[in-house]
């Protein structure tokens, strides 16, 4: 388990593209109940890329973003943040709060963002527990808006424990002419590496 | 602006007058410039985790307090730098997500006593600071005069 991500086999992001995909099934049903309109989604990208090329994806690390947190208990301990870019949090608030024209980062569109990260994320870490049989739990959520480099300092920091690259799950829904892309970024705690690839069925890690 | 040298997440780099280092999105990193206000040879560290001992992926010397400071003070010295005349000024290790009591949220505040444990080893001043808080920081570092800017989104720019 010398570098994790270095070693990251095909094997092993096939699974976490399953289990995107399931998540992402789940979590665009929940939304599509959730604004009674019907939501597409694309099938999950799993890229590992190095700590510095991260904020690219989001349009470079002085880019705003927001960011919603959460801490993961149970079988594993870890963290999952689900990041949305400025225009993909425009286009939620919208999806969610139809002719509304607020500030888009005022105290209603944050709840909402927040509401729907916690949906997303839920669903995303139930179809982990179904697929792998592990009990976990995800606290409240925690928000932050702000360059994507700061935001992306807190998974760069956990996985730097054991890697020098991040693991990234993109997500995309559409609805209609809208497109939402988010990201998940699944950070186990270092001594609960080997129980979650273990319970993927990768036995070379124990 | 050819001077302009960009510092990553894990990396450290030195420079001569008229170099400008930056770093763009600092969060829970620490940026860490140094300076020799005679010579103007400038480095600039940007170091995501405190010692390189509590950690066995520790092959990249930029990613850590201890080894990074250390690194990047014998590259200014060849190019240059007395070591007794550099100070350091520092800038970084925001907590972006309010979590309590758990201790790597608390990343960036360890962050910053490894780093001024590490400048305090080294008997390197610390001239000014500006650290903690929920925000985001890219940081400017002038070889021309020492100056550092702090860019933030929503808590205006200063210079220290």
């Amino acid at each position: 388990m010398s570098d994790y991500l270095n070693n990251i086999n095909n094997q092993i992001i096939d699974i976490l593209k399953e289990i995107g995909n399931i998540g992402a099934g789940n979590a665009a049903t929940a939304l599509a109940k959730m604004i009674n309109k019907k939501i597409n989604m694309h099938v999950p990208k799993v890229n590992v890329l190095e700590f510095n090329d991260v904020p690219y994806l989001l349009g470079g690390p002085e880019v705003l973003v927001t960011g919603v947190y959460f801490k993961i208990e149970g079988d594993i301990d870890g963290s999952i943040l689900f990041l949305l870019d400025k225009d993909s949090s425009k286009t939620l608030i919208k999806l969610l709060i139809e002719g509304y024209d607020g500030d888009i980062f005022d105290e209603f569109a944050l709840s909402a963002i927040k509401e729907v990260g916690n949906i997303l994320t839920g669903s995303y870490i139930s179809s982990l527990c179904s697929l792998t049989g592990l009990n976990l739990k995800i606290s409240i959520p925690s928000l932050a808006i702000d360059m994507a480099g700061a935001i992306l300092s807190v998974p760069a920091i956990h996985f730097g424990q054991v890697s020098d690259k991040i693991l990234i799950i993109e997500t995309q829904f559409i609805q209609d002419k809208y497109n939402v892309r988010g990201f998940f970024f699944l950070i186990p705690d270092y001594d609960s590496y080997g129980t979650l690839l273990n319970s993927l069925g990768v036995s070379e890690y124990e | 602006m050819s001077n302009i040298v960009k510092v990553g997440m894990a990396e450290y780099k030195a420079v001569l007058y008229p170099g400008i280092l930056i770093t763009l999105g600092l969060g829970s990193c620490v940026g860490i410039c140094l300076y020799d206000p005679i010579s103007k040879v400038s480095g600039m560290a940007h170091i995501m985790l405190p010692s390189s001992k509590l950690i066995k992926n520790n092959s990249n010397p930029g990613k850590f307090a201890d080894t990074a400071i250390r690194n990047l003070l014998e590259e200014m010295i060849i190019l240059g730098a007395d070591r007794k005349r550099i100070i350091s000024k520092i800038a970084g290790g925001a907590q972006m997500f309010n979590f309590m009591s758990n201790d790597l949220m608390r990343i960036g505040e360890r962050n910053t006593e490894a780093v001024k444990d590490e400048l305090n080893k080294l008997k390197i001043p610390i001239v000014a600071e500006e650290i903690g808080g929920n925000y985001g920081r890219t940081i400017e570092f002038y070889s021309e005069n020492g100056i550092l800017k702090i860019k933030t989104i929503g808590h205006g720019t200063i210079e220290i």
